[in-house]
Order: C-alpha cells, then structure tokens, then sequence
C-alpha cells in the first residue's frame, strides 16, 4: 500500500482485482490494481489459471502426437500453432514439404489470422461498448470456421497440419468456399471500419491510450501488431521466410503512434493483406499433387498403398506404435502467428518424443508490456489496454 | 535439399572472438541456426556486449528456455534466443549449469523481456537467477512443492 496525495489530503491506495473471472480479461488473467481513486498507481498482473502442462505432456508424446496438443495453446489461431511446430519437426528432420502442401498451408493460415483478428476486433469493441460489431465479426468468422470443418472435420481444433504436409485431401468444391469468402469479406471490412475508425467515441477511447513507443516494446520483447504500431516493421514472414511466403505479394501494416488506435488499424490492415495473400494462394495451389511429403518411416503411407503393399503395412505399424525419431539436435523455429513472434524449441534426443518442446507465446510476452501501458491511466483504460494487446490465456499459461 | 550454411565462420562469432578470444566455450552450427555456448560466468558480460555493441546489435530477446538433461550433468542447459532486428539475424546464447548449482546471473538489466521468461524457468525448473527484480512463482500457485519440467518429475501420478 503506498500513500499518495490527494486534493484532500495524503490517502491510501486501494488494491482491487480484476479478474480471474471477468468479461474483458479475454480468459483466466488476473490483474491486480493499485488504484489512486480511478488512476492506476500501479498493475501486478497474475498468470497461471490456465496452465495444463502443455510441455511436459509434449515430452510423453509422440511427435506425431504432439500436434493435437498445440492446438489448444493459442486457441484463436490453432492452425498457426500446428504450424510452428510442424515447420519445426520438419526443420530438425530436414524435412521438405511439397509446394502444393506448403500453398494450402499458407492459405489457412491467413484465413486462420483473420479469424483470429475478427475474434480481437469484436471483443475489443465490446468492451469499450461497441456491441454490434462483435456480433458482425463472429458472423464473418462464422464463414471462416465451416472452412476449417470442410477441410478438416473441426471447426477450431483443427491439427491439419502434419509433419511432412497436411493431414488429408481437400475436398472438392472447397476452392469455390474460398472465392466466397475473397467477395465478401472486403466490404464486411469496410462496415467495421465505417462503425469504428472515425467515430468519436472510438477516438476518444483509443487514441493516446495504452501508448507502447518502439524502444520499451523492443526491451520487452513485444512483437506483432503491438511492436509494428510503434514503428518496428518486424514481421517474421518477412523477415524469416517460411513455408513459401517469400513467394507472396504483401505489405505489413506498420505506423507510429504506438497507441490502441494505431494497434486497431495495424490489424484491420493486416486482415485485408491476408486477403490478398489468400487470393494468391488459391491461384497458386494446384488441384492435384501430393499433400504429404515422400519420407518413409516418417509420414505414413497412403491408405490405399498401405492396403495393398507389403512395405507400406510395416511403415505404417512402425509409424503409429514406434513413432520415428529425429537425430538428436534442438531447433528454434519462429513464425508470425497474428499476435506476434511464436516460435517454437524442439529438443530431440533421438528418441520418439521431443525430449523437450518449449513454445514461445507472444501473449505471455507482450502482457508484460501491460505494466508498463496502464500506469497512471484510467480503470477504463486497462480494458483497452488488455484488448489492443491481444492476449489469449491458453498461449499464456500452457 | 537446400545448402545450409555452416555459420562457424560467420561474420558474428569473428566480432564475439576480437572481444574475448576464450569466451567460446563450444560452438555450434546445425539447421541453418547458430548457437555460442558460454560458461556461466561469461553469460552476463556476453549479453551486455551482444545488446549494446553496434556491429552486433542483438537488441531483441526472443525467448528463454530451460532443459533438464537428468541424470547427464551439467544438468541444466539455457538457451537464449537472440535476434538483431538491424542486421536480421537471429543468434542462440547456451549456457550449462550444474544440477547442485542452479544458479546464474538475471539478464533482465540488459533485456527486461527476460523477467517473466527466467520467474517461468524458475518456477517449472528451479533454476534461480540472481539479481532478478521479482524472482516467485508465475504459472503454478505460490505453495507449490516441486519443479514439474524436470525429468524426475512425473507426467501425471502422485508422486
């Protein structure tokens, strides 16, 4: 408790919680703050209600196993984190993908980023009082999910990706799902924008607040939207390419003002790069080849083949109860999940389960720039401040 | 299969050499990724250089992980990755830590990321860093007995 002056005299600060429980903590996140009557004096904040052991279950896994868990972690953008840990697997394996693989992997990825800005912008909104557009946001996103379950059965928990490729064959038609998709969703955006960015109370709630300059974001290793808003263009699909994204055509959105404003029109932009990056992604993708890299012993063999040949059969047995087994070594693969840097570390020690698997959460680092965004700010300040960072507990805790 | 690389003779670990020749203690390079392994106390002065040093610029801290190699000593391994945002390079920092000795210096004075980075270690591994401003459990509660990431730990169970 510490004292401070008021206009009648010295008080003391009043601890309050915020959270766990609570409808703009977007999950189990507890901030406990220091307040000065409505100014924060200072935010402790409180992580952990979500911790399941993510990593220590990886290590009694196989590594094939282990893709259905990573879904769980960042669970707006699952298809991202199947994807980190795939690349990585892949990486330690010295694994090639297939381009046709590598295409498709990038489209749901993209569409997998714009669910996931679609689910921050309508929360965010809503937690500064924009009621409506959280409702138009999930009905977009609605769209987005019926793909995910077309493709792959589920409409979140997707664990499509596997390592080598993708798990199964697309089924037809669902390019024309897609186009749909690609003619719509343009104009939804522009409705967001027409609710959001030129209405007053909007300014009024974003503008200067939460403001995040580069060299403290740098320092505490914000990355994402967060560190592009205040002027760092660091994206690692740019920087690190990966899964053929250097093979695509696209800007990243970045600006200046380093305030909730600048985050909010940072992401809008980035969901309307996706959509250009989907539309090349789509041209790009052949309607036939392999989705599976050729790696005996490791990807499983086709159905039909495993039915009929020999060889295959015994592949097959060895890959589902051995598991196969990466050279020792450990890997550090980074990619841009729409929060931020995810990277994942892969240790191997030559045996079937990742001896360690260790994922690096934007979310668990950008709440640390909390702190820093919310002191001397207004309660209703925090909210916006925990919405623009755009933070999902399951990457968090783990 | 593309070419990777072999980074040895890169460019980074010449600059890292011409400031203290014997700083190395192993140097690795697989996957297309670099890693310079440290004795312990080499860690926080290597840091300071790496961060500030222009040539070098590795301003950005990525990541902190812990490992637990039971029962091969050193027991503890940390790993931390580095990225220059100028020269878009990306750099891994290792260092070895004996298991009755889990021990080494904060380097959240010269990259604050690293606070909740090195309480999570702390917490799920046991490994203490001195001079950290807040060092106490993060994901766990409080009066938590045990460090569960450690390979004596049991998956599930009572222990």
């Amino acid at each position: 408790m510490t004292i401070v002056q008021t206009a009648t005299g010295p008080a003391e600060t009043m601890v309050l919680n915020m959270g766990p429980q609570h409808p703009s903590t977007h999950g189990v996140l507890r901030v406990l703050l220091e307040l000065d009557g409505e100014t924060v004096v200072k935010a402790d904040v409180d992580i952990g209600y979500l911790h399941t052991g993510i990593e220590k279950t990886a290590e009694a896994l196989t590594y094939s196993q282990t893709i259905t868990i990573t879904d769980r972690m960042d669970y707006l953008a699952p298809l991202s984190n199947n994807l980190a840990y795939c690349l990585a697997v892949e990486k330690l394996l010295g694994l090639e993908v297939p381009k046709r693989a590598q295409y498709i992997r990038v489209l749901l990825t993209e569409l997998t980023r714009i669910g996931s800005h679609l689910v921050w912008l309508g929360t965010h909104a809503i937690d500064l009082g924009a009621m409506s557009v959280f409702l138009y946001c999930f009905r977009e996103r609605e769209e987005l999910l019926k793909i995910f379950e077309l493709v792959s059965g589920q409409r979140m928990m997707t664990s499509y990706f596997r390592i080598g490729g993708i798990a199964l064959e697309p089924p037809a038609g669902w390019t024309d799902r897609v186009q749909t998709i690609l003619r719509t969703f343009p104009s939804r955006f522009d409705e967001y924008e027409e609710l959001l960015t030129k209405n007053r109370i909007w300014l009024a709630r974003t503008q200067g607040v939460g403001v995040l300059r580069a060299e403290d974001a740098i320092a505490l290793g914000v990355s994402g939207p967060a560190l592009r808003a205040a002027g760092v263009d660091y994206d690692v699909r740019k920087y690190f390419p990966y899964s053929s994204y250097d093979e695509f055509d696209f800007q990243v959105p970045v600006r200046n003002e380093a305030d909730c404003y600048a985050r909010y029109l940072c992401r809008v932009a980035e969901m309307r790069e996706s959509l250009k990056i989907v539309a090349q992604a789509l041209e790009k993708v052949p309607s036939e080849g392999p989705i599976k890299a050729d790696a005996p012993g490791i990807v499983p063999p086709q159905r039909e083949k495993m039915k009929t040949e020999m060889e295959a059969l015994i592949y097959h047995f060895k890959i589902f109860t051995e598991g196969f087994a990466p050279p020792p070594g450990e890997v550090y693969q980074r990619i841009e999940s729409p929060r931020g840097e995810l990277g994942c570390f892969l240790a191997s020690d030559g045996s079937p389960k990742p001896y360690r698997m260790h994922m690096r959460a934007p979310s668990f680092v950008n709440l640390q720039a909390l702190q820093r965004m919310v002191e001397g700010r207004l309660v209703a300040d925090v909210i916006a401040c925990i919405g623009t960072l755009d933070i999902v507990l399951g990457e968090i805790d783990r | 299969m593309t070419d990777i690389p072999d980074l040895a003779e890169s460019p980074t670990v010449a600059r890292i050499r011409s400031w203290q020749p014997a700083v190395i203690a192993e140097l690795t390079s697989s996957h297309g990724e670099l890693t310079v392994a440290v004795a312990r106390e080499h860690l926080k002065p290597l840091a300071e250089f790496l961060a500030t040093d222009p040539g070098l610029a590795f301003t950005y801290l990525s990541d902190v992980t812990g490992l637990d190699r039971f029962p091969i000593e050193p027991r503890f391994e940390l790993n931390y990755h580095l990225l220059s945002l100028s020269r878009r390079e990306p750099l891994r920092l290792r260092v070895r830590l004996q298991g009755a000795d889990p021990v080494i210096d904060s380097v959240v004075p010269v990259w604050p990321t690293a606070n909740w980075h090195e309480r999570e270690i702390f917490d799920l591994f046991g490994i203490r860093f001195e001079g950290h401003p807040n060092l106490r459990r993060m994901l766990l509660p409080d009066d938590w007995e045990g460090y569960p990431l450690r390979k004596d730990y049991p998956v599930e169970g009572p222990r």
